[in-house]
């Protein structure tokens, strides 16, 4: 105890720390740089070498080093073009669903009303639930096509009920993981929204300004920076959906509900093609780095600010 | 100038508000209502929203039939242990780069958020691969481990932004008014970083009790959290709705009530600071 206050002194000494309270610094980043690091590169490279063998776990000792096959057979296969197209499907149609249905919200939930804390409270629950909870939930007892909620209300309007995750798969997944980042958008975009300036706000107001010019040229780019950081952040976790698809669809049926981060998973763990899905996983890692660029700019102002 | 808002008006925004507020409730609502249901009563068409027999017996048939206790207890352990460790391990980091920042400081917070960007799949094979040949596959303490390395980078960075509004001046004064190391530490520092560090234990358990991805390729049964347990009852046998919705409601109940605790953070942990 008594090293560690001494440390906090040399280092609250203001801009002219000292070399000691440097090292002890360096030392105490040093366990959560050490951690991750190896978290980063010893798996990634597993992932890389085992790319460029054919690899089975199902017949084990016959590795050998094939070069660019996996690579040529995971991008060549038709499940790639259907996996990937379903996955910006997915990303975009959330997106848009979220950011769209979450401004209209945060606008809402900002104006005054009676209960507006038990509101925001109902609004972020789904957030909260695990995805395999939501994913079950809704399949059941929604989209089932006999005892599902859904169901009963065609039942009861005198049409015929639709069986959801076998006619529109990808749509149904697109609507359950939706309404689990609904309140994450809501959420960050009315914290922005609680922020702007009402000043600003009033005297448009009083000069005549109406509801549509206020929001396009006062509100909407006040929010701008919220929405991209929504963008961003959602889709670094939507490439990733996994758990609403596996306990739903398992893909299905084919190939119509199977993103990347799916046929990945299948790939690797259910065929067992070592090779094969780490190809495809080094692949999901480059797309996703692509998104993670920008999004690591905005941050990166962020913290310059 | 405050503006007056008619009364009228807040009527009208307070019934759209409810109606809206409540549908997106309502999966939730539908479950726990569900849960009290007989299994007859769960699939009967027209469905009853409140005129049913209510029953607890779906919770005790949950409770004595799969488990659910034991994953219960797996998904407590596996949440805040790793949440734990990776306190103990990000606290120091933060601090230092808070207090002491130097040249490449912002560059490691950086590289340290892009180790979050990396998708799953670019990992799972080896990390399944390993774990198989450690021994660590189905194990609570294997998904320690991983929960720690993937919430690492939010809790260093949630830390971090905590730490920073912590002004060093204060400590000046207090140094100047004769305060000791010890008063400086327990009076001054240990206060003031309280807050940061009990929300950002609350948003990692929170996040750690729904991963759903690593909990649900490395665990069969022993170590399975609720998200793998609750993934169990999507195969056809298990499909009663009452049950269903009693174990739902069971698992999502704790993280709810945190949750609602948690809304200011969760908006800061989750964008990195950059929406505060």
């Amino acid at each position: 105890m008594a090293d560690r206050s001494r440390f906090f002194r040399s280092e609250l000494a203001g801009p002219m720390a000292t070399a000691h309270s440097r090292a002890a610094a360096r030392f105490m980043i040093s366990p959560a740089v050490l951690l991750l690091l190896g978290w980063m590169i010893v798996p990634l490279s597993m992932t890389v070498y085992f790319s460029f063998l054919s690899y089975n776990l199902l017949m084990p000792g016959m590795e050998e080093f094939i070069g660019f096959t996996n690579y040529e057979f995971f991008l060549t296969d038709p499940a790639f073009f259907e996996a990937l197209t379903n996955t910006i499907l997915l990303v975009v149609g959330v997106l848009f669903i979220t950011i769209v249905g979450g401004t209209a919200l945060a606008l809402l939930l900002d104006q005054p009303f009676w209960g507006q804390g038990i509101v925001r409270i109902l609004v972020i629950a789904p957030f909260f639930v695990m995805p395999t909870v939501s994913a079950l939930v809704w399949k059941n007892m929604f989209m089932n096509p006999v005892n599902g909620l859904f169901a009963h209300m065609a039942k009861g309007m005198g049409l015929e009920p639709f069986d959801f995750l076998a006619h529109a798969p990808l749509f149904s997944i697109i609507l359950i993981v939706a309404w689990q980042w609904l309140p994450f958008a809501t959420l960050i975009l009315l914290t922005a929204l609680q922020s702007l300036d009402q000043e600003q706000l009033e005297a448009s107001e009083m000069d005549g300004a109406n509801f549509g010019s206020r929001f396009i040229y006062i509100v909407l780019p006040h929010m701008s920076r919220a929405i991209t950081v929504v963008i961003l952040i959602q889709t670094i976790f939507l490439l990733s959906v996994f758990a609403e698809i596996l306990v739903t669809t398992n893909g299905g049926p084919g190939y119509a509900s199977t993103n990347i981060t799916y046929l990945v998973y299948a790939q690797s763990l259910l065929q067992f093609d070592v090779g094969g899905g780490s190809a495809g996983g080094i692949i999901a890692v480059i797309l996703a780095n692509i998104v993670a660029i920008f999004l690591m700019r905005m941050i990166g102002k962020n913290l310059e600010a | 100038m405050a503006r007056r808002v008619s009364n009228q008006r807040k009527f009208v925004v307070t019934l759209i508000a409810w109606a809206i507020g409540l549908t997106i409730f309502f999966p939730i609502l539908w479950t726990i209502l569900t849960s009290f249901k007989t299994e007859a009563e769960a699939i009967a068409s027209p469905p009853s929203f409140l005129l049913f027999d209510w029953t607890l017996e779906n919770y005790s048939e949950v409770n004595e039939r799969s488990d659910y206790f034991l994953h219960f207890m797996n998904s407590v352990i596996i949440s805040l242990g790793s949440t734990l460790l990776g306190l103990a391990i990000a606290i120091p980091a933060a601090w230092s780069m808070a207090f002491v920042p130097g040249k490449r400081t912002k560059d490691i917070l950086m590289w340290m958020l892009s180790t979050k960007m990396l998708p799953p799949v670019g990992v799972l094979i080896p990390i399944y691969l390993l774990f198989r040949d450690f021994g660590l596959l189905d194990t609570r303490l294997g998904l320690v481990i991983v929960l720690t390395l993937i919430n690492l980078p939010i809790i260093v960075w949630m830390l971090f932004t905590y730490f920073k509004e912590i002004p060093g001046e204060i400590l000046e004064a207090a140094r100047m008014d004769g305060a000791t190391l010890w008063n400086e530490v327990v009076h001054v520092l240990t206060p003031m970083a309280v807050p940061g560090i009990a929300s950002t234990l609350l948003l990692n358990v929170i996040l750690a009790w729904n991963e759903a991805f690593w909990t649900l390729n490395l665990t069969a049964a022993k170590a399975a959290p609720l998200t793998a347990f609750i993934a169990s009852y999507s195969s056809p046998e298990g499909l009663f709705y009452a049950k269903l919705s009693a174990a739902s409601t069971l698992a999502i109940a704790p993280i709810l009530i945190l949750g609602w605790f948690s809304q200011k953070q969760l908006v800061r942990g989750l964008t990195f600071g950059a929406v505060k």
